[in-house]
């Protein structure tokens, strides 16, 4: 018997952040997504003990100022993507130089150099991979998940996802669920 | 500040396209390495080495001597170490068959050959970078499907 799942990556991120950070008995705050504070001073060992049971989970230590600065960047525009109420009311642009307190041309620049792909590549990115999410999971029309990702229309949607993917939605569709059926008969 | 390398390795027995390919990357304004095997069983043979830096992304021709490129997808993905490897395909064909079944199969990526530098470069360079964001974002690699 196969299932297939749904699960939330921030939660899961969390749990494991919370387990390794307990493991070495350190008190720390958690802030947002990705940022953890350490209330006190750290010795290396510890700090690389840290690094290597986080490792082991494919999460990794963000050093660099302008990789935490992409991250936060990152945070911000899949926060809007995923939760629907957080659409900012004005442009993306003045939304992230708000929240992330830096100027857009900055942000852009910043991005684009750690990324190699533009901000608005990226929000675009995870607009449609969203919406494969919500394809492969078979609840909603493609006319409802186009309503969900706030495009003006269907034929938009369409488009954007043809443009991003070179797939149609209901071509996508059909990938996935016969590479599911493959999966089946092979077990 | 420099990113971590991001590799690259294409499988395809024609030499003179070979060396296209790699040209086009070595012009990307990209941290790359590009690796390039000479037919499929070249291929597995660089895959299963055990000191060997598995590739971000691999470019795979279809149409290869000894094992195709179908073969060695197959082959691919049924060995754990190697089956989260994106797998792009680069072929001179484009029939939709061709593409939906080597989707099903497990590829992410369908490339037609282009036929111009200018092209290709663009291709590449589409391509590793998109694979480079589901990399590096966490995305869901299942739902990685990309036709060019």
């Amino acid at each position: 018997m196969k299932l297939y799942i749904k699960y939330d990556i921030n939660e899961i991120c969390k749990k494991i952040l919370q387990e390794q950070l307990d493991r070495l008995s350190l008190s720390y705050v958690l802030l947002g997504y990705s940022e953890v504070e350490i209330k006190e001073d750290i010795s290396n060992d510890k700090l690389k003990e840290l690094h290597a049971g986080l490792n082991s989970y494919g999460i990794e230590v963000v050093e660099s100022s302008k990789n935490i600065l992409v991250q936060k960047i990152k945070d911000v525009i899949i926060e809007m993507i995923y939760e629907n109420d957080k659409l900012p009311s004005s442009k993306i642009s003045a939304y992230l130089a708000d929240k992330i307190s830096h100027s857009y041309g900055y942000i852009a620049n910043v991005f684009a150099e750690v990324t190699y792909t533009s901000v608005e590549n990226f929000i675009i990115l995870h607009r449609i991979e969203f919406a494969k999410k919500l394809i492969t999971i078979d609840e909603l029309s493609f006319t409802e998940i186009s309503h969900k990702l706030n495009y003006s229309s269907l034929a938009h949607f369409c488009t954007q996802f043809k443009n991003t993917t070179g797939l149609t939605p209901s071509a996508f569709k059909r990938i996935i669920l016969k590479r599911r059926e493959a999966a089946l008969n092979n077990t | 500040m420099q990113n971590e390398p991001i590799h690259v390795l294409l499988a395809d027995d024609d030499e003179d396209d070979r060396l296209f390919f790699s040209d086009a990357i070595k012009e990307l304004k990209m941290n790359t390495v590009v690796n390039v095997v000479k037919d499929g069983q070249d291929l597995i043979d660089y895959l299963l080495q055990t000191d060997v830096t598995l590739p971000h992304v691999l470019f795979l021709d279809l149409n290869m001597p000894i094992k195709t490129g179908l073969e060695c997808l197959k082959e691919i993905k049924n060995i754990d170490r190697l089956k989260n490897i994106a797998i792009a395909i680069y072929s001179t064909s484009a029939s939709e068959k061709d593409i939906e079944e080597t989707f099903i199969r497990g590829a992410n990526v369908y490339i037609k050959k282009p036929s111009s530098f200018t092209s290709l470069k663009k291709v590449l360079s589409e391509v590793i970078t998109l694979n480079w964001q589901y990399h590096t974002s966490g995305l869901d690699r299942n739902n990685f499907l990309l036709s060019l």
